[in-house]
Formats: C-alpha cells, structure tokens, sequence
C-alpha cells in the first residue's frame, strides 16, 4: 500500500493524496499503488506539491489506508505534546492512537 | 550590547531583498525546490515534519528586551503564539508560511535581528558563554570576538558552500559554559605570561553520530590575527573535509583521519600565506565593538542582603542564581523546564513578559543559554524577590537549574522530519516523575539530556545522563547513557546497555539515579560518583 | 540567455581547456580546467602561460572551487577564471568576490537576473583580491 504525501508550497501545510487531488486530511489519503510514482512526477511537475514522497501505507482500523511508521502518523495528526496545535484539537485519544 | 551601524543595518536589508526575490522566483516556479532548499537553509527556513520551521539567530545568545517583545509578536503574527528556544542559543518558529517569510524577516531586521546562516552548510550562529559580561572568572568578555567573527562570517564567500555546517564557540574563562570543545572550532581567550589576550582555538569537535572533543591546534594566536587565522582553518575545511558521504563530512573526521598535527600543519601553511593577504581587520575594528560591551552603569552601593524568609523564594535564589563580578548583583536564570512542560518553549506573554523583566531588572538584557534557558545577567541582589514574584506567576519560576528537571531535549519526532523518536514527551514525563518523587533536590547537579535521533541535537553525549532515541522496528525506544559532561572537564556518555520502551526509559533513569544517592560520597555530583564507581553498578540495577 | 557571462574586456580565450594533469605534463596549453579535489596550487608555477583557468561544479552545492580561484588570484593570476557546470544565479555574487570573472552554466543564465545578482551586495564585510573595500576599513578611514 502506498501513500503519496508532500507540501503546500506557499502555506507548507502537509498534503495528503486522496486519489484525484491533495486534502489536509490524512485519513483521506488513497493507496497509490503501483501508480505512485507516476503521479507524484505529475503533481510535482505541475506544481501541484512541494517536496512530495512516497510512503509505506497500511489498513487502519476503519479499513482506510494509514501511514505504516509511526512518524507519518505523527505528520498526519500533529505534535502529540501539544494537541491544541493538531488537527484534532481536544482529541485525547488521537496523539494515543498514532503511536 | 552590539548596535547595529549603516553598514550591519544594510548588509540585512540587503539580504531580506534578497530572500524576497529568491522567495518570489520559488513561488512563481522560476526555481526548483532542489535548488532554492539551499536559498532558504542560508536564510534558517526548513520544510519540518508539518510545516515551515523559521530559525532565528541570537549571536552568541545576547538580545535586548526590546528584541525580546519583537520575538514575542513574531510569534503572534506569523506562528502559533510560541517559539522553541534551541540548544543553539537560537530561536525556532515551528508554523511559518514561505509566503510570509519574507516580511517576517524585515520585521526581525528593523529590530537588528536576521536569520542568517542559521542553517546550511556554512558558518551557523556563534555561541557563547551566556554569563559572558557578568562572570567573575572570565579574562575578557568573550562576545566582542565572536561579533568580530559574525561579521567575518557572514556572507563569506568562499565558505557558503562547505561540505557540511559549522559551528563555532567563544568563551573566555576555564570553566565552560558553552560545551566549547564540542563545537567545530571552539575559541578560548586567554592571557598568555606577558599579559596579553589571545586565542586558543580547538578545533575538531562535535556531537552527532560520531562524537570528538576538539583537541587544541594553537595554544595562542595573537588578536590581530585571529580572523586570518579562523580563515585557514576553515580553507583546509573547505578544500580537504570529505563530501563523499555526509555523515563523514563535519570537520571532526577530517582533523581525526588527517591526525592533530598534520591538519595543523596544513593550517599553518595556509595561515603563512593569508597573512601576505591582509584579510585581517585593524584592531581598532575590534576595540570599536568592544565599546558596545562595556558595562552598565552599576549601582556601586547596591546591597547583598536578602531576605530569605520565603522558603520557595530562598530556594530559587540557592538554585537560579549565579554569582556577577559586581557586588550587590546576580545573574539570575529563568527556566523554560516546568514540572511537565517542553523544554525551551515560551508562549508569546512570557517572552513579552521577560522582555519587560530585562527592562525593569537587567538593564534591558537578556541571554539564551545552551540549556534551553533565559538568563537575566545582571540583576540586583535587592530587586530578586520582585523578579521572582513576577516569574513565578507566570510559570517562569521553577527552581530546577543544573538539576534532573533542568532537561535538554530537541524537537524529536513530534516536530522534526529527522527524529526517530519523541524526546519532548520523555523529558514531560522524567520531570514529572521527579517533582512526584521528590528526588530532584536530592540529587543536586544532574545534567540530563535528550536526542530524538542520532544528530544529537539534544546533546545526549553530554549528559551526565543521556538518552537517545532509536527508531526500532517501527518502534520508539530509547538508549540510556551515562558519563557525560559539556563542561571544561569534557567527556561523551556511553551507552548502559540493550534501550528501553518509553516506560521502562523514565523507570531506567530513576534507577540510575538511586545507584548514585546510595553510592554518593560527600559532596559528589552524580557525574563525579559515575566517574569513581564506573559503569559495572549501574549495568547491574539496570539489567542484573 | 546568456551562454558565456564574462565581465572583462579582453577577447574571448577559445581554447578548449585541458585537464590539470594533462597541463602539468605538457607545456603549450594555455587553458586548464581544475575539477573537484584537485589542486589548484599546483598551477601556480606556471601562471605567466595560462589564458584560462575553468573551475568545474559538478553540483552547486560542492564549493572548492570557491576556494580554488581565491588561491589562484591570491597567487597573482590575472588571466580569466570561468566557472561552468551546475552554476546557479544565486551564487555568482560569491564566484566574482573569490576571483571568478566568467561564467557558463549548463544551464545558461537569465541575463536580468544575473545582473541583479551581481549588483544586489553594496557592502562587504571580508576582504578578496577583487579590490573592494570591506566595511570595517570605511568604518577606521
């Protein structure tokens, strides 16, 4: 299972492939598969991601595809010491989770 | 403190245009990540493991209140409302937009700030002693040198495109208080038997993967000839340091596979030819910066008695302070270790409020220390309880320094794309272990620091406890070690044994710790109680 | 686009440049081309006879070539030095204070750009052999 990530380029936000573009959301991210490759040359070539690479995915616990090494999950999520600054703000369970 | 003239004030606004157009030409696709990344390392810009991260440099850790505040509303306008104080005397913005890059770096530079070769493969920030000014065992203030060297340093030509980065130290008395011998090229002044100043420059050390204590080049090289001959150092460097593989590429190797005293001949024989060149400055270049650290006007009559009738109080003076050349005055150390906090963080009210206390009490003074730390080097010993009060309201006022909370840990895994594991949850979690168990005060001096990754950028080699943190299968564990000291009786940490999980890691320093208070003698620190008994007591509570 | 940037008046040296050791081994070549690693001290000898000197950046981000051309114009040297390879508009600034005095990059360079580049730093802080006065010596006239 692969999963495509990268930056936004002006902002720097993570971006996560999700099949047909690039979402904030990790749990958005799509496998890749074989293809990707191919579509991380055209994203980047159309300056669509910054600095992007291609990471190991697994099936999460709701069947959809997750980062496999826990530092992905960590850049999916956000600094588990500070939980105010993620995406999932007052979400104790999330920094737990992605350990 | 160094001011700015029309020639440093224009060198930054010159590079900030500079960064504008590089930033503009990135933007509009002009240049390839792969070739504006070096742009942006030269300007402290990294792409971290969730955003942008700014660092800023404070040269050799020396900021007015004023700056204080203008680092404060950085961290207002531009981040999250905090900014991450480094083991580099530095400061780090962990949410910056590229876009916003720019004017970020104006607003440094009306305050005469920049972040300048705080990254890349060139001359980074100089350290420094960050008692320097108030210390009562220096020979010199150490910090008109290293202005002397920023300049030299800056946009130097021929050492932008180094084959890795490098960092210099400058200190000025025996005892150390800038892990000097750990830096690329360490510079002590001295006075030699006549009576004059000089420098002995080590050079050669550093932490990382491969740890070195820089062995000493020259014992004195005369004042004015001291950027010549920081020239030839780095021209060996630039010509000879290996680019093959960058983890061999650090000065350290090439002194350490050269041998002392062929890298020193070589040096010498640069040094001989560029003094034909006349790269040096006069040394009324040197005495004109030197009248920026003079002293501020001390009150002559100031009083040392203090009331130590608050028992909280009394034990932070015992704790935060250390002893100032002039009578009557201190420095005093703000922490940035809370019980449970991330060490080095400072949310933007502290630092407005620690700019306002360097008005009021420092004579608008402040200092970042290797340690993560903020000290205040010149306060009166009578004004320490309304300083105290003030940071202690604020959360600033934990009287842990030098102690088992006083916690060195870098970013790790929770902010940097390097890491390999978290250090700043360890260090949460060893803190509160300790408050809890009340074996911090006990313990007295214990220097305990944290890497997320084998760079070591939480000088885990240095501490008389150091853990590392390993990426093992997926998984985060963590290696202790023990032995080492950052100090001027320098020695790198070894590793006890198989690591552990993030449990058994805060467990494992708590038994290191009771194999030191049953085994104490006297007065010994637990680095002089390692270095009696070795490590066989230790290996045995730990894994026997 | 600019295939050859020079910035000094005399008439292009066309000769194709030929290795150090091939220099050093015979005695009519009036162009060499130093590489990476190798020694550009070695030349010093026999300066009166060169025309150009090329110093190669196989990658932008190696610098010894930096270090190269200062030595050779620390050394007297007043024939041309052309950087060429992976050279960026970026660094030309810090090519022209180590000696460099022509440029051409695989890639050629906007002329625009490369002006600006040239022409951005009013002040310096370190002295080079190219003649500019660095700040500390205006601060002590």
């Amino acid at each position: 299972m692969k999963i495509i990530t990268g930056n936004d380029l002006e902002s720097g936000a993570v971006t996560w492939w999700n099949g047909q573009g690039w979402s904030l959301r990790v749990e958005d991210a799509a496998d890749a598969g074989d293809s990707a490759e191919a579509i991380l040359a055209r994203e980047e070539a159309a300056r669509r991601v910054n600095a992007g690479y291609i990471i190991e995915g697994e099936p999460g616990s709701d069947g959809h595809p997750r980062p496999a090494h826990v530092k992905d999950r960590i850049r999916g999520l956000g600094p588990t010491v500070r939980l105010d600054l993620t995406l999932k703000p007052g979400d104790e369970i999330a920094a737990r989770e992605v350990i | 403190m160094y001011q700015y003239d029309k020639f440093d004030q224009q060198m930054v606004d010159t590079r900030v245009a500079e960064f504008r157009d590089q930033v503009e030409r990135r933007l509009a696709g002009k240049l390839t990540e792969d070739q504006f990344k070096p742009l942006r390392l030269m300007n402290g810009l990294y792409l971290q493991l969730h955003a942008y991260m700014l660092r800023v440099a404070i040269p050799y850790g020396t900021l007015s209140g004023a700056q204080m505040h203008v680092l404060a509303d950085i961290a207002d306008k531009y981040d999250r409302g905090y900014g991450h104080f480094t083991t580099r005397q530095n400061i780090q913005y962990n949410w910056i937009k590229l876009a916003e890059a720019p004017d970020l770096l104006e607003d440094l530079a009306k305050a005469e700030m920049h972040a300048i070769q705080t990254s890349g493969n060139c001359i980074r920030n100089i350290s420094s002693d960050h008692f320097a000014g108030a210390a009562a065992d220096e020979v010199a203030d150490p910090r008109p040198y290293a202005e002397l060297l920023r300049q030299w340093s800056s946009f130097h030509p021929e050492f932008s495109y180094l084959p890795r980065k490098f960092k210099f130290a400058v200190i000025a008395s025996e005892e150390d208080r800038a892990a000097m011998r750990l830096h690329d090229i360490g510079i002590r002044i001295v006075k030699n038997d006549a009576g004059e100043l000089g420098a002995a420059f080590y050079v050669g050390g550093g932490m990382g993967r491969t740890p070195m204590i820089a062995p000493l080049v020259r014992d004195f090289v005369p004042l004015d000839q001291l950027v010549t001959y920081a020239e030839a150092c780095l021209r060996v460097y630039n010509r000879y340091g290996r680019r093959d593989n960058k983890y061999k590429a650090r000065i350290k190797i090439l002194v350490h596979e050269l041998g002392k005293e062929e890298y020193t001949r070589q040096v010498e024989e640069e040094f001989a030819l560029l003094l034909e060149q006349n790269i040096e400055p006069p040394i009324a270049e040197l005495e004109r910066i030197k009248m920026f650290f003079g002293d501020p006007a001390y009150d002559q009559d100031a009083s040392s008695e203090i009331d130590r009738s608050d028992p909280d109080f009394a034990l932070w003076v015992d704790t935060n302070t250390k002893a100032h050349k002039q009578p009557g005055y201190v420095s005093a150390v703000i922490s940035l270790k809370p019980v449970g906090g991330i060490p080095g963080d400072a949310t933007t009210a502290q630092m407005h409020l620690m700019g306002d206390l360097a008005a009021r009490y420092s004579f608008d003074e402040a200092r970042v220390t290797h340690t993560q730390n903020i000290v205040l080097p010149h306060v009166k010993i009578s004004d320490l309880h309304a300083l105290w009060t003030e940071l202690d309201a604020a959360g600033l006022g934990t009287a842990n320094l030098d102690q088992i909370g006083d916690i060195i840990a870098c970013p790790g895994l929770d902010y940097c794309s390097l890491a390999n594991a978290r250090s700043i949850p360890i260090a949460q979690q060893i803190s509160e272990r300790f408050a809890k168990n009340g074996k911090g005060d006990t313990l007295g001096e214990l220097k305990l620091k944290i890497s997320g990754c084998i760079n070591a950028c939480g000088h885990h080699h240095a501490g008389h406890i150091g853990i590392l943190g390993v990426d093992r299968k997926g998984v985060e564990n963590y290696q202790l070690s023990l032995g080492g000291s950052e100090a001027e009786d320098t020695s790198l940490a070894k590793i006890t044994g198989p690591g552990f999980d993030e449990a058994g890691i805060v467990d494992a320093v708590e038994t290191a710790a009771d194999v030191y208070l049953a085994a104490r003698e006297g007065e010994e620190r637990f680095i002089d109680t390692y270095r009696r008994i070795g490590m066989a007591p230790f290996k045995e509570a730990l894994y026997g | 686009m600019v295939e050859l940037l020079r910035l000094r008046k005399d008439e292009t040296h066309s000769e194709a440049a030929v290795t150090v050791e091939a220099f050093l081994g015979r005695t009519n070549a009036g162009a060499v081309r130093i590489e990476p690693g190798e020694d550009g001290r070695e030349l010093i000898p026999h300066l009166d006879r060169i025309r150009l000197v090329e110093v190669n950046f196989p990658v932008f981000g190696d610098g010894r070539g930096y270090s190269a051309a200062r030595i050779l114009r620390e050394a007297g040297f007043t024939g041309e030095i052309r950087a060429v390879g992976d050279v960026l508009v970026d660094q030309i600034a810090y090519m022209r204070r180590c000696g460099f005095d022509a440029f051409a990059p695989d890639t050629p360079l906007n002329a625009d750009d490369a002006k600006n580049a040239l022409e951005r730093w009013g002040e310096v802080y370190q002295p080079t052999t190219d003649g500019r006065r660095p700040i500390w010596a205006q601060r002590h006239e």
